[in-house]
Formats: structure tokens, C-alpha cells, sequence
């Protein structure tokens, strides 16, 4: 499989993103690899418009369907919403897109916050495999992986990002359900 | 060796002491608790994830400090809280503790917080509960308080990150003090190089140099140039005989003034676990000086109960 390069995703996120974002409106990462997307979105936008947006992290580990089954997550780092939400045009930042699981709780926590008047999602990559009515305004690409497959977005120490794929049918015993997506939420 | 307080996945199970937990299990909470001091600070000071869980507060000391933040923190999870004052209720009708704790079971509780004036109660209650249950360790005797141990550290990690490179003095009523030894083994498991006790030696329990503490019986002396000054109240209620001439006396030698304060490091933190006994273990200007972090311990008492509560309430992962 030939992987795109994730600085050229980004760079065709950023076209789509850049028109949506107006004197309202507030980006929020999501940890870990939407908050890496965030801050290179925002520090591209904040020079090519000369002003500063408000931004924040959020990382919904409180908010996790899979909480009962899976426990809590210890090492998720803090969110954070440093502006007010109410009424605000918030863009949500994910690096892959896959159950939707994770969307959801964040946008339950982000309602604990205040009452936001308009919230979108943009993904890096839309890898198919929803399991919520929930889906990405924006994409940098639309890729479909299979179950067992997982994108893993990393960033190098000069702040360039990378993306693999890893599959877990070589090392897991394969099972009936390998078809079907998990849900892990993870990507 | 077998540690009742983790599972079979060496996950935790139970929280009863600070003792004989790995630093991967207080790091965990200490991380976690990270993400809960927001919570308090948002619109919706609330997350769900204990929700429809029940949790009992089963105080048979009383107690109203602790009592109070574990309810708070178990409320902020989204939990139901039952407070139960166990001494003014069933024992004094002659009610064994484990019927009062079957009963609860019986009414579906999810997590039983027990805080009693034996120590081991809370060990006790732990060994008898079916699996799904988890119990946390409010304060047994004068054995252990492992939240307060770790609110304590949690606090210290704030203001002073560094741990490996502190100097901390633990001030007063050692013998009497659970909060002492939790505080002691937090400290030492997180890989504090120096931890000070300071106290007469009437309020010093027997061979206290083997918790790997340093002895100190002059305040002077041991306040010098230390990061971090932990005052603790002096426990009349549990004193029996004639341990202390005066509490005039004792802030005399052991109290913690502005004049002493100056010994330590100018940076330094000053905690105290309260109630505090103003013009006993400390004074008043130090107690609402600049240095105090009393009342921020508070606060992130209720962060780092709630990351106890959110991690034993939760499934393992496998």
C-alpha cells in the first residue's frame, strides 16, 4: 500500500480549512495526534491572517463509551478550553477518523464547557468504519483500511509528521469478527 | 508476594496503603488526577463516568474534612453518594461491621470509602467484598491515609517538580499520624532523597530511622534548607498519658513560625493535612502566608480522590 504523505493531507485540510474560519470561530485539537494537526493548522492560519485564534485540546478520556470495559486512560494529558465556548463556530481536529466514538464523547465534553453554537470536524483521514451518525465537514483524503489494519500518525523531533500502517492479523490469531470495526475507538 | 490491594493484572483493586504500591500505581494516579483538577474550573463541574455507580462513605471516626472531598469527588464522577455515620447508627445498636457492609452490598453499592479508628479495618472490609467491589482506605487507626499521602505529593509535584532533588521535613506528631507514614512511603516510592522527621521523641514511634526517614529533635536544625515543610496536627484525641508538657510548650520547640520559616529555603512550601491547631504546630501569618499551599492542597485533594475513584471504578484493560 502507497501512503500519502501526511504534510500534503494536511496541506489540502488547511485550502478547505482556511475559508471556514471567520472572527467566531476556535480550533480544538484532539489529543494526540489532532492537537500535533491543530497547532501546525493554527500557526499556518494565525500568520496568513495576521491575527490570533482561539484554540484549545481536549482528550474526552472522561467521557469514553468503552470507560466500564476498558478502564480510564491515566496518561492522557489534560485538556484544556482557555476561551469561551458559548456560542462559538468550533472545528474539532482529529488525525484519523474511523468509529466516530471518540468524536462523540468529546463533544460531550466540550458541552460541559458551555453551549457552542456551531461544531465541525476536520480529519486528517477518513478511514471508513462509522459507527455513530457522526462525520468529518472537511477530510485531507478519504482511505479505507480493513479492521485489522491501523493508521499510526507520529511527528519527528523538526515537527515533520509521518504515517504508517500497522496490522494486527500478524501478530493476533485470526478471528471471525476481524471484518467487522472495533470498538476501541482507536484508528 | 500477594498484595491485596492489586489484581491479578497487578491493576488496582483496592486502595488501603500507600505501602507496598509500585510507583507505576502512584504515577498512574498522580497523572490522572491531572486531567480531574479542570473539572472543577468548567461551566459543568461534572464527568460521567461513575455514573450509575453507588458509592458509600461508611465513617465509623468522625470526620468531616475527608468525609466531605471523597463525597464531592465521588459526586463530580456522576456517582450516587451514601453517607453513612456509622458511629451514631447501627454499631451502636451492637451491629457487626461486616453486616453493616453486607447490607450495602445487598443494596447494590459499587465502592465502599471506610475510615475507621482501627487500624487494618479498611484491609478488613477489602478481604470480605466479592470482586466487583473496590474499597478505599479513608484512614485506619494510625496506620495509613493513602489519598491524603497522595493529594500530599500530588501538591508537592505542583509546586515542585523536581522530585528527585528535594528536601522534605515532615513536623510534629509522628507517632499519632497516619498521614506521616503515608506521606513517608509516597515520598520515598517517588524517589525523594531526603525525607526529615521532626519531633520530640515522645511523639516519634520506635525505630522510625527504618521507614528511611532522618531524625531530627531540633526544629532549627531540621528546617534547614529544606523545599518543603509538612506541619501535622497534634492528635490529642489520641493521646493517652502524659506525652506533651503544654500545646504552649510544644509551639514553643516544634511550631512553626515566620522567624523558623526563614530557616528553610526561600521558596519553600508550607502544607498542613488540617484541621489546623493555629498557635499550636503553626502560626497564624505562616499559615495564610504566601508560602502556604493549605488551602491549593484542598483543591487537589479533590482532584486526586476523583482519579482514585475514576481508576478503581473502571475495567481492565486487558
Amino acid at each position: 500500500m502507497i501512503l500519502p504523505d501526511p504534510e500534503q493531507l494536511l496541506d489540502q485540510l488547511y485550502q478547505q480549512l482556511k475559508p471556514r474560519v471567520h472572527e467566531n470561530t476556535a480550533l480544538v485539537g484532539i489529543y494526540t495526534g489532532g492537537v500535533w494537526l491543530m497547532e501546525k493548522l493554527l500557526q499556518r492560519l494565525q500568520t496568513e491572517l495576521g491575527r490570533d485564534i482561539a484554540h484549545g485540546k481536549l482528550n474526552a478520556s472522561m467521557y469514553r463509551d468503552d470507560y466500564a470495559r476498558r478502564g480510564m486512560k491515566t496518561t492522557a494529558q489534560p485538556g484544556h478550553i482557555p476561551f469561551d465556548v458559548n456560542d462559538r463556530h468550533i472545528i474539532l481536529i482529529d488525525d484519523i477518523f474511523y468509529t466516530g466514538r471518540t468524536v462523540r464523547a468529546v463533544i460531550n465534553e466540550l458541552f460541559d464547557y458551555g453551549r457552542p453554537g456551531l461544531i465541525e470536524l476536520a480529519a486528517l483521514i477518513n478511514r471508513g468504519g462509522a459507527q455513530l451518525p457522526i462525520r468529518p465537514d472537511i477530510v485531507g483524503a478519504d482511505i479505507p483500511l480493513l479492521a485489522h489494519q491501523a493508521f499510526e500518525l507520529s511527528i519527528n523531533t523538526q515537527g515533520r509528521l509521518h504515517l504508517t500502517v500497522t496490522d494486527s492479523s500478524q501478530s493476533a490469531t485470526h478471528s471471525p469478527e476481524a471484518n467487522l470495526p472495533n470498538d476501541s475507538g482507536a484508528n | 508476594m500477594y498484595n491485596p490491594q492489586l489484581n491479578a493484572q497487578g491493576q488496582l483493586q483496592h486502595l488501603l496503603s500507600i505501602e507496598g504500591l509500585p510507583k507505576r500505581i502512584l504515577t498512574d494516579i498522580l497523572d490522572a488526577a491531572e486531567n480531574f483538577v479542570g473539572v472543577a474550573e468548567r461551566e459543568i463541574k461534572k464527568v460521567p463516568l461513575l455514573r450509575g455507580k453507588t458509592v458509600c462513605n461508611l465513617f465509623f471516626e468522625n470526620s468531616t474534612r475527608t468525609r466531605t472531598t471523597f463525597e464531592i469527588a465521588a459526586k463530580r464522577l456522576s456517582a450516587d453518594v451514601l453517607n453513612l455515620n456509622v458511629s451514631t447508627s447501627s454499631q451502636s445498636k451492637g451491629e457487626t461491621i461486616l453486616d453493616t457492609v453486607n447490607n450495602l452490598i445487598a443494596m447494590h453499592a459499587d465502592m465502599f470509602v471506610v475510615r475507621h479508628q482501627q487500624s487494618g479495618a479498611a484491609h478488613f472490609i477489602a478481604q470480605h467484598v466479592p470482586p466487583h467491589i473496590s474499597v478505599i482506605n479513608a484512614g485506619d487507626g494510625r496506620h495509613a491515609h493513602p489519598t491524603q499521602g497522595l493529594l500530599d505529593v500530588f501538591t508537592i509535584r505542583k509546586y515542585k517538580p523536581e522530585m528527585h532533588n528535594l528536601r522534605v521535613a515532615i513536623v510534629g506528631d509522628i507517632l499519632h499520624s497516619r498521614v506521616a507514614r503515608s506521606e513517608i512511603h509516597a515520598l520515598a516510592t517517588l524517589g525523594v532523597p531526603e525525607i526529615r522527621v521532626i519531633a520530640p521523641r515522645t511523639l516519634l514511634p520506635a525505630e522510625v530511622e527504618k521507614l528511611g526517614v532522618q531524625v531530627y529533635h531540633n526544629m532549627d536544625q531540621g528546617l534547614k534548607d529544606v523545599d518543603v515543610i509538612m506541619m501535622l496536627r497534634l492528635q490529642n484525641e489520641r493521646m493517652s498519658g502524659a506525652l506533651l508538657p503544654s500545646t504552649q510548650e510544644f509551639f514553643q520547640t516544634f511550631g512553626l513560625t515566620p522567624e523558623r520559616l526563614t530557616l528553610a529555603r526561600p521558596d519553600a512550601i508550607v502544607m498542613h493535612p488540617g484541621p489546623m491547631n493555629r498557635g499550636v504546630e503553626i502560626d497564624s501569618s505562616v499559615a495564610d502566608g504566601k508560602q502556604s499551599v493549605i488551602l491549593p492542597q484542598v483543591t487537589y485533594g479533590i482532584a486526586v480522590r476523583m482519579a482514585v475513584m475514576a481508576i478503581l471504578g473502571g475495567g481492565n484493560a486487558a
